[in-house]
């Protein structure tokens, strides 16, 4: 199959759905790759270094389409594009169909397939197709960058000759792909980062990226990530507040705000009000990476960066991926190809559109006329579902007392209760045997009794060294056969003789077996 | 012929077997109590034969050297993987040997029965001590003499199966004949009636018809219990063997073999014990074989496996600080131990913490994995018990899983459904990253999934244990 990649039509878009190194892995498939002229220009990649892996370059949009019988993209098609799709072609690309119901009415017109990239369910299997978590991931790390360029001090701390320079405190709300991409690359420039997210259970990997964990103390029924996919889900207003209340507090202390909280086909919820941005210190930055939904702060203009009148840069770009165009495009267009790599099972070039697999299905949106948006549930639930933790109960001291007594008085009582028992087995016996049998009884109970004593204090690693050496002196049954061989009648001597010669056996290969065991025990 | 100087023999024996046991509490005292065992047998051996009812020391001697010999070229030669099958074979000659003595006992029992009192007085030996009894001794004894040869012929057969199954000449399979164990009771059943008429009467018939039964009992039971129990089996058999010399030493009147059959069996007895417990299974669930019912459907487990190269594990290995290795029986069988250890070797010199955890279970003999992880010259203080470990998982970076599966199954902590439930298990999936080293993605000996494998911090490394681990070494560096 012939894999078309078209320029981006959108003003400003600088990404490219297919690079030269993501052209020779689509040949190792067994497709041919064709791209348009100019494509990856503004993400770094010449015609030249296309055309040198192998892909056809071709002079416009129309001659791409026309040779294609698959098309990549970044951006969801324009209407015009859309148009001019033909049937059974294959368009990948961003699509967001739930946004774009008269689009999805076209390429239903049009007969076209599209796998809409954004649709590709959140599960283990199709996380190297997520192209909304590899491009969210730069947003995240973007965003920083863009705050430190609008920053006027250090993210670290210093101590130099010239002064102190105390840290910049930087708070990141909502801790999905693009929150944790920024809490890293927050840290690591050295700032303290704080995190705030509604789901709890994300506190744990919020700490493992180095950041601190922001606690409300609110009692809710806490949100199950597991139901909604891995997304936070809206929260109730006695929440907002106690969130809102807390973020207040944090404002005046904060340098930098990156703000990341979306909810899944809602407007951004307001987190960052005009009164928070007013408590900010001058210089402060907000980057609110959700300006494209509304925005998170309530002062944010989307595409733009302001200055507040207290002197708080609040940044609203919408573009974050696409000015590091020449890393989105690397990311995105490998996205691209392991979709791709799943639509060619046999890597021979033929596209099977296997609609029973749930990622296949999952993110196709048009196909055969047909609009199959919105797909049924996946088979498989995305990530387990969260179990809460019960809390280990701190025990008082008076309770502690109460447990030890407790199982001090049942220890006693059972301790007792055996030796009740078995006194009064062993007096039963007394009463019918002979004391020529009691006395040997004696020593058996008193054997008995000094092996749990003893075989209770070996250690476990020296359980089949153990089981060696107990085999070789059970053979003190050789003892037995000895005194009968002396015994008059034939019979008894042979077998008395094959007794001598198992136990023989036994003695020395227990015994030399145990030596050679205990002898490889060695300390480092 | 001094009775006295015997008994003061056996005494000194006894304590020296007492010490022999108490000093394996410790990998360097242990060294030491092996010489104190033997110093024990030595003399038991040496004061009976120059004690009193020995006779026939030409033949003893040679009997002993050429079991000696035997024993020893075994011992030699064994391989440390093959020490299952070694010890199940042991117990099989302790238990015949037992057997034979029993019937012994009875025969000198039958003949003096028929000797008028000259005779009697004439007798000397054994058969002296045994015609000097009187009527209640003499039930008592046979009671005795039956217990004996019936423990014994359990252990003989059970043992012999058990030897089959650990050297894979036997399916390991859990297999019963039609009737189950109701077989096992009717012949228990049979032995209890035979008893009391062999009480009464005396008859050879009566014990010989036991013998069979009994014999019957340990082949069947046996062969109900899978392979992955084993160490259960073979610590049973451990102490049945012991109850063996006892009940054999009360015939005999005999207090060594009373003390030793007595230690020996609450040695196995104990290790039983603490094998169940660490399945969290009864023993007599382990005894009637297979799992318990469960109280529901099992837990979805939802996720795929996903396998990784050796690159990946080495990559994983050359970032990670502390590692924590878990073999299972798979190791044994790939005989992967050497490959491990080096391994082991490698991460050490550069300075990482590598430890092992055992889990009490793990292999086909109560302590099998550290064996086999001394022998590869795995220093043993860095090899640890479940218990001492399982707090440090989420301090690990990487933790490894060598050919083991239902012993870090998740299932039996988080599902309480599972057949498994309850049972403590190794928490390696709190580790970081799990590699799982495996053959296929088939289930474990329960046959239960494991939803281990398809968490998301667990990589499936598959092939063979000792091929992967190879495949490893070079790349650490």
């Amino acid at each position: 199959m012939k894999i078309g990649c078209l320029s981006e039509v959108f003003a400003g878009e600088a990404r490219v759905a297919l690079t030269p190194d993501s052209a020779l892995a689509l040949a190792k498939l067994g497709h041919a790759s064709v791209i348009q002229s100019g494509a990856g220009a503004k993400a770094g990649f010449s015609d030249a270094a296309y055309a040198a892996a192998g892909v056809e370059v071709l002079a416009d949009a129309a001659a791409v389409i026309a040779a294609a019988d698959v098309l990549v993209k970044v951006r969801g098609p324009e209407a015009a594009e859309a148009q001019a799709l033909r049937e059974g072609q294959t368009l990948i690309s961003f699509f967001w169909p739930a946004q774009n119901a008269e689009l999805l009415e076209i390429v239903k017109d049009r007969g076209a397939t599209v796998v809409a990239m954004d649709m590709v369910p959140r599960i283990s299997r199709a996380q190297k197709m997520d192209a909304l978590s590899s491009m969210a991931n730069i947003a995240g790390y973007r965003a920083v960058i863009e705050a430190g360029a609008n920053f006027g001090r250090f993210f670290t701390g210093q101590v130099t000759a010239a002064g102190k320079v105390p840290p910049a405190r930087v708070l990141i709300v909502g801790a999905g792909v693009a929150g944790l991409a920024a809490i890293g690359t927050s840290t690591s420039l050295g700032a303290i980062t704080l995190a705030f997210d509604v789901r709890p259970e994300v506190a744990e990997q919020i700490e493992s990226m180095g950041a601190e964990f922001v606690y409300l103390d609110f009692a809710e029924a806490a949100q199950d990530g597991a139901a909604t996919g891995g997304y936070a889900a809206p929260s109730s207003p006695e929440f907002r507040e106690a969130q809102l209340k807390k973020f207040r507090e944090l404002a005046p202390g904060i340098d930098i705000v990156i703000t990341t909280a979306l909810i899944p086909g809602r407007p951004a919820p307001k987190l960052w009000t005009a009164d928070m941005v007013a408590l900010m210190k001058p210089g402060s930055v907000i980057v609110d990476l959700a300006a494209e939904r509304g925005g998170n702060c309530d002062l944010t203009v989307p595409d733009q960066k302001i200055v507040t009148d207290n002197g708080v840069t609040v940044v609203g770009y919408t573009d974050f991926p696409s000015r590091m165009a020449a890393q989105a495009s690397t990311l995105y267009a490998t996205n691209i190809r392991h979709m791709l790599t799943d639509l060619t099972p046999k890597k021979d070039g033929v596209i099977v559109h296997n609609m029973e697999d749930d990622v296949i299905r999952g993110a196709t949106v048009t196909k055969d006329h047909a609009i199959t948006f919105p797909p049924p549930p996946p088979k498989i639930a995305a990530i387990a579902a969260q179990k809460p933790k019960e809390k280990v109960k701190e025990l008082t001291v008076e309770e502690k007392r109460a447990a030890e007594a407790a199982a001090f008085k049942t220890q006693t009582r059972n301790q007792v209760g055996m030796l009740v028992v078995g006194g009064a087995l062993i007096l039963l016996a007394g009463l019918f045997a002979p004391a020529s049998f009691m006395s040997h009884f004696i020593v058996f109970v008193l054997s008995v009794y000094v092996g749990v004593q003893v075989i209770w204090n070996v250690s476990h690693s020296l359980h089949t060294p153990l089981m060696a050496v107990t085999n070789a002196i059970s053979s003190i049954i050789i003892l037995g056969a000895l005194m009968q061989i002396g015994s008059g009648n034939f019979l008894v001597v042979i077998l008395a003789a094959a007794s001598v010669f198992m136990a023989g056996i036994n003695i020395f290969g227990g015994f030399m077996v145990t030596r050679r065991m205990l002898a490889m025990f060695q300390k480092s | 012929m001094d009775y006295g100087f015997t008994t003061a023999a056996y005494v000194v024996a006894a304590v020296l077997f007492i010490q022999s046991l108490g000093g394996l509490s410790g990998q360097e005292s242990a060294k030491r109590a092996v010489w104190y065992g033997i110093a024990g047998m030595a003399l038991a051996v040496a004061a009976t034969l120059y004690g009193p009812g020995a006779g026939n020391w030409l033949i003893s001697l040679v009997m002993i050297a050429a079991g000696g010999a035997i024993g020893w070229v075994v011992a030699q030669r064994v391989q440390m993987t093959e020490m299952p099958q070694l010890v199940a074979a042991m117990h099989s000659l302790v238990g015949l040997a037992a057997v034979f003595i029993g019937y012994n006992t009875h025969i000198e029992l039958v003949r003096i029965a028929a000797l008028d009192e000259t005779a009697r007085a004439a007798l000397n030996g054994f058969a002296a001590v045994v015609a000097h009894k009187s009527g209640v001794e003499v039930s008592i004894l046979r009671v005795e003499t039956f217990l004996g040869v019936f423990i014994g012929a359990v252990t003989f057969t059970g043992s012999v199966i058990a030897f089959g199954k650990l050297a894979g000449k036997v399916d390991g399979k859990a297999k019963k004949l039609p009737g189950g164990h109701v077989l096992n009771a009717a012949a228990a059943i049979i032995s209890v009636v035979l008893l009391v008429v062999y009480l009464q009467t005396g008859s050879t018939l009566a014990l010989a018809v036991m013998t069979l039964a009994a014999l019957f009992i340990g082949y069947h039971l046996i062969m109900g219990i899978g392979g992955a129990d084993m160490p259960v089996v073979v610590s049973m058999l451990n102490s049945y063997s012991g109850w063996a010399a006892a009940a054999i030493g009360f015939s005999l009147s005999n207090d060594l073999l009373i003390v030793v059959g007595a230690l020996v069996g609450s040695s196995g007895a104990i290790l039983s014990y603490i094998m169940c417990k660490a399945m969290n299974r009864s023993f007599v669930s382990v005894i009637l074989g297979g799992f318990g019912g469960t109280t529901g459907p099992a837990m979805e487990v939802t996720g795929e496996q996903v396998a990784i190269d050796a690159e990946g594990v080495a990559a994983a290995l050359n970032d990670a600080d502390s590692i924590v290795i878990i073999p299972g029986y798979g190791m044994a069988v790939a005989q992967a131990q050497q490959s491990v250890s080096e391994l082991t070797r490698k991460l050490r010199a550069k300075g990482k913490n590598v430890r092992f955890a055992i889990h009490p279970v793990a292999g086909r003999l109560p302590g099998h994995m550290n064996v086999l992880l001394a022998e590869a010259k795995v220093p043993y203080d860095i090899v640890l018990e479940m218990d001492e470990i399982n707090e440090d998982f989420p301090e690990t970076d990487v933790a490894i899983v060598i050919g083991s599966n239902d012993i870090v199954n998740p299932a039996a902590q988080e599902d309480p459904n599972s057949p498994i439930a309850g049972m403590p298990v190794l928490e390696c999936w709190k580790a970081k990253q799990v590699f799982v080293s495996k053959r296929g993605q088939g289930t474990g000996y329960s046959g239960i999934e494991n939803p281990l494998f398809f968490k998301d911090n667990t990589r499936m490394f598959y092939g063979d244990a000792k091929k992967s681990i190879d495949q490893l070494l070079p790349m650490i560096e």
